[in-house]
């Protein structure tokens, strides 16, 4: 009886959830007599089955329904209230459903409500024509019949029954006829009843998985002995073994994926629900219903895109007048859709409703405290609208009894982040808002790379692996440590570096950094490398989850079983980011955080403090040195008076800070190497100090020549030292031969609101051959613009107090004479969004501010256009 | 346990020792004894946990008895045994050093841990058998697989 009942439950459920879409499409087509018949036949299975199973309640409750829905069928008109009340009636039906499937009985209560309704419903419309045909089929004397009991709701008296029966008796042969003459009506609903499939329980499918695993491991083991043996008999059927495993593998995992329309299936009804009870036609599209994904993901995201579709049915779309108003359809829409994009799915879920209200989201973010209110005008309409996601930012002005509950995008988020997927948000004021996500396949196999470290092996996951570097001492990439902290320069960018073994608290040897392999990794948008002892291979695997003893260990995802049979750890790229401090987030608030905090005009910068001639310590921004060097004293070399060190092939020219610093005799040399093309200088320095992250704030203007002034870098009085000062020491001819080589030097103006960037990038900006005029703001710029002044390029700041460089831009382009004028944005933020932004204002280029040579290209790039036009 | 009805009641222990001592599993919770293999260590992992392994394809994490009741450490290479159980739907493997037989003992005949019984030890036993000639302490399973981050500190 148990797995009767449960059997029944599952099966009844489905049931319900065809019946409620098919009903909202009978809404919408009431002459389709294919759907009609379709829910009738499947409420009509759950009350025969009800009673067979003896369920009362749910029997009555089918009876009811299915009567009003007889009455459809005899030609009644469907208006959406009777559609209603049918509705209502399966939902009651589903509770029942419920404690049935808890209880293993039908709950107490009544349902002589809904029946009332039901029947009352069924009895306002006139009655049907076969009801008054009955009589014609009915021959033979009738006995009265009594029942010894009372009848039970939706019961039939004995009487009806015995009519009916005489009445069928007489169809038989009709019905014969009638099949015979529609073949191919009979094949259609063959195909769709006997659908060629059964029901599988879950826990089945696992084992199956959990077998075929075993099988590759076996597989695998006999296939390493063959290879053992050259001229093995066994190797050609262990051949065909081996292909059968692997599609047999293959075949398993299938079993796993859905159609994704099975997470939309409830959709239909609730839009219905709701363009009801809000008064807005909606009509809801769906896009992909039949893409496939793994069946543990699926489950993860049916509840957020409920929570999206019911977020643009409320706030999203407009009432009709205000879309009349609006000149828009009255018709609200909302559209899903679904598909593959490589190892992914995207998932998009769009309406043509109004739009973020930008506005409200940033009062509310300022209320919460997530952004000061100074902070806040500077952000992006992008930037605000990725506010949503934050908890507590339900901006329903009203709450209604459809969304603004206080859960809201940030639980969707959250489950979304669980699957490793991303959510991003798109919205156009008045013309609509797209959510899209993107999520991984499948959770339960991932390619990954095997690795070592400590002597044990690891996997990375694939997916958050950017590149593999090797490091060797002298090699092309090295690693360059100032003082405890590791990084990489790799291509202009310094990657914060963390040994693996390290990590996971199992250095065996204290770690040798410089030799190794490097895994580039990227979290979100920070990029970090994990240094290895070892790479192995890349290998699909299948995640297993970890046991719950070994759960809260936040540097790993998973486990899985390799193909030689040992477990390995699988390392969350996430859990590293986390451990590798602050500066490494994967999280959108830390994003949110880091564009406020760089816009807020209170950008940090990485400064390499050092010490030369004085007690006083020295700093130079990271960005400008191409490399830390540590050389042998005694391969420094005198040569016409100056010094000189061999450095790759070629001779390089070593200038002191100033007299008091003095080249050392013997031991370790310490130098800045500042590169520029083909040629390179080095700075004798005493001692490198650290690397700090600091706000750069020059306080105190220098009158050393060298030095530009003096800021605090944590805590202490700082020299900042003029790069630009010394480049010329050490090449006489090191802006002069520029300008030789350059046949016109093209005029440049740069514009920047800190004095430090204005003379930092002067000498560099010269040095590649321009003639550089400074300004310190977008309206002195516009000033000098105006006096008729022209230049070939222009390169501004964005973020500065009077004027930002978009207004800037957009100033430019109005004036006829500046419009073609090529233009360079330096930010330190330099996101997606802002780099959008900058184009639309027309930006010719975006460049990080402290990297020289990208602003270097970009400026070749753009005059080289000039040139060309 | 209902004194009543544990009268009569025999129950089934299958007996292992650790470092000398005599200890007993019910029986009913035993899935298997195997020998532990290509075991994997786990990095940050609760001392407890000796690591996980793969047996016939299901990940199985392994206890370490002797830390979990506070004995010594046995000597490097010493053979080992793994008694299996299961919990609530996970496989644990219990390091012990040898198996024994099965015995069927009164619950009647068991005793409470002496009040003097190591803490650690304590905790993780349900009493005390007298067999002849040796004690069998009889092993809280539930006890010893509640281990992890929240437990460390008792």
């Amino acid at each position: 009886m148990d797995d009767l009942l449960r059997e029944f439950v599952t099966e009844t459920h489905e049931s319900l959830d065809v019946v409620d879409v098919e009903l909202v499409r009978f809404e919408q087509d009431p002459n389709n007599a294919k759907i009609l018949g379709n829910v009738f036949r499947l409420v009509h299975t759950i009350k025969g089955t009800c009673g067979f199973l003896g369920l009362p309640r749910l029997e009555a409750l089918a009876h009811a329904a299915e009567t009003l829905m007889g009455k459809f069928r005899d030609g009644q008109p469907a208006t959406s209230e009777a559609v209603t009340l049918v509705l209502a009636t399966i939902d009651r039906i589903k509770r029942i459903l419920d404690t049935l499937e808890r209880e293993q009985r039908e709950p107490e209560g009544a349902d002589e409500d809904l029946i009332g309704e039901l029947d009352r419903m069924a009895e306002r419309l006139p009655p049907a024509a076969a009801i008054t045909e009955e009589p014609q089929y009915t021959v033979g004397k009738l006995t009265p019949q009594v029942l010894e009991r009372p009848l039970r709701p939706g019961e039939d008296t004995l009487d009806d029954l015995e009519r009916a029966f005489r009445a069928t008796a007489v169809e038989p042969p009709a019905a014969k006829t009638a099949k015979s003459a529609g073949e191919p009506a009979k094949d259609e609903e063959a195909g769709k009843t006997g659908n060629q499939s059964i029901r599988v329980t879950v826990d089945t499918l696992e084992k199956l998985m959990t077998m075929v695993s075993e099988l590759v491991l076996t597989r695998n083991q006999l296939l390493e002995i063959v290879r053992r043996h050259e001229d093995s008999e066994f190797k050609a059927p262990l051949q065909r073994l081996s292909s059968v495993t692997a599609e047999l593998q293959e075949g398993v995992m299938k079993t796993r994926m859905q159609p994704i329309g099975n997470a939309w299936q409830k959709l239909p009804r609730i839009v219905r629900d709701l363009s009801n009870e809000l008064g807005k036609q909606i009509d809801l599209e769906m896009q992909g219903a039949e893409t496939e994904l793994d069946r543990q993901v699926l489950d993860l995201i049916k509840d957020p895109l409920t929570h999206m579709v019911r977020n643009s049915a409320d706030h999203g779309l407009e009432s009709p007048a205000e879309r009349r108003a609006a000149g828009k359809p009255e018709h609200g829409r909302i559209r899903l859709s679904a598909y593959h994009e490589g190892g992914h799915i995207i998932i998009q879920v769009a309406d043509d409703g109004r739009g973020l209200n930008t506005e409200r989201i940033k009062a509310k973010a300022i209320a919460q405290g997530l952004v000061s209110e100074a902070d806040a005008d500077k952000l992006s309409e992008a930037q605000i609208h990725k506010f949503i996601f934050a908890p507590g930012m339900s901006t329903a002005a009203k709450i209604t009894s459809v969304s603004g509950r206080g859960v809201g995008m940030d639980v969707v988020r959250n489950n979304i982040d669980q699957i490793g997927g991303t959510i991003d948000v798109k919205s156009v004021a008045g013309v609509g808002l797209s959510f899209t996500i993107k999520i991984p396949l499948t959770l339960a196999i991932v390619a990954a790379l095997i690795v070592e470290a400590a002597g044990d092996r690891f996997a990375i996951p694939q997916i958050s692996v950017v590149e593999l570097v090797r490091t060797r001492a002298g090699g092309e990439h090295r690693v360059e440590r100032i003082k405890d902290t590791a990084v990489l320069r790799l291509r202009d960018k310094l990657l914060p570096l963390a040994r693996l073994s390290q990590l996971l608290g199992v250095d065996n040897e204290p770690g040798d950094i410089e030799t190794g392999f490097i895994v580039v990794t990227q979290v979100g948008s920070e990029t970090f490398g994990i240094v290895v002892d070892g790479v192995f291979h890349t290998e699909e695997i299948v995640v297993k989850p970890l046991s719950s003893k070994l759960r809260h260990i936040a540097m790993f995802s998973g486990n899985t079983i390799l193909g030689d049979g040992s477990v390995i750890m699988i390392v969350d790229p996430n859990g590293v980011a986390q451990s590798l401090g602050s500066m490494v987030s994967g999280q959108m608030d830390a994003d949110n955080a880091a564009d406020a905090r760089h816009t807020a005009g209170e950008e940090t910068t990485s400064l390499l403090v050092f010490r030369a001639g004085s007690s006083q310590p020295k700093a130079v921004p990271l960005a400008l040195i191409t490399r830390l060097e540590e050389i042998d004293a005694r391969k420094i070399e005198l040569s016409n008076g100056r010094h000189m060190v061999q450095y790759r092939g070629q001779l390089m020219p070593l200038v002191s800070m100033n007299d008091s610093v003095r080249v050392k005799g013997e031991g370790a040399q310490p130098l800045l190497v500042f590169s520029d093309g083909a040629r390179s200088m080095a700075l004798v320095v005493d001692e490198i100090v650290d690397i700090v992250e600091d706000r750069l704030d020059i306080q105190v203007g220098g009158d050393n020549s060298g030095v530009l002034g003096s800021a605090i870098i944590k805590g202490q009085a700082t020299e900042i030292i003029d790069v630009g000062h010394f480049l010329p020491l050490a090449f006489e001819d090191w802006f002069r031969k520029k300008e030789q080589s350059a046949r016109a030097r093209r005029s440049l103006l740069l514009i920047d609101d800190s004095p430090f960037f204005r003379s930092m990038l002067t000498p560099v900006l010269q040095a590649v051959g321009y003639d550089v005029t400074a300004a310190a703001s977008a309206p002195a710029a516009l000033a000098m613009l105006n006096e008729g002044r022209a230049f070939d390029v222009i390169v501004t700041d964005i973020e500065m107090p009077e004027m930002s460089g978009f207004e800037f831009a957009e100033r430019l382009r109005e004036n006829s004479r500046t419009a073609e004028t090529p233009i360079i944005a330096l930010s330190s933020v330099v996101s997606a969004e802002a780099v959008e932004r900058g184009r639309q204002v027309g930006f010719h280029d975006y460049v990080a501010k402290f990297d020289r040579q990208g602003l270097i290209a970009a400026l070749k790039e753009q005059t080289e256009i000039g040139r060309a036009a | 346990m209902n004194p009543d009805s544990a009268q009569q009641k025999l129950t089934e222990y299958v007996t292992a020792t650790i470092g000398g001592h005599l200890f007993g599993l019910p029986i009913v919770r035993v899935q298997d004894v195997f020998i532990p293999e290509r075991l994997t260590r786990v990095p940050l992992a609760p001392p407890e946990i000796a690591g996980v392994l793969n047996l016939r394809g299901r990940i199985v994490t392994l206890v370490d008895l002797r830390r979990c009741f506070g004995l010594d450490q046995a000597e490097a290479g010493a053979a080992a045994m793994a008694i299996g159980v299961e919990s609530r739907g996970e496989s644990y493997g219990l390091l012990i050093d040898s198996v024994g037989e099965v015995l069927k003992l009164n619950e009647s005949a068991r005793e409470p841990n002496p009040i003097n019984l190591d803490a650690r030890l304590a905790r993780m036993s349900a009493g005390i058998h007298r067999l002849e000639g040796q004690l069998l302490i009889v092993v809280d399973v539930d006890r010893v697989l509640d281990i992890g981050p929240g437990a460390l500190a008792a």
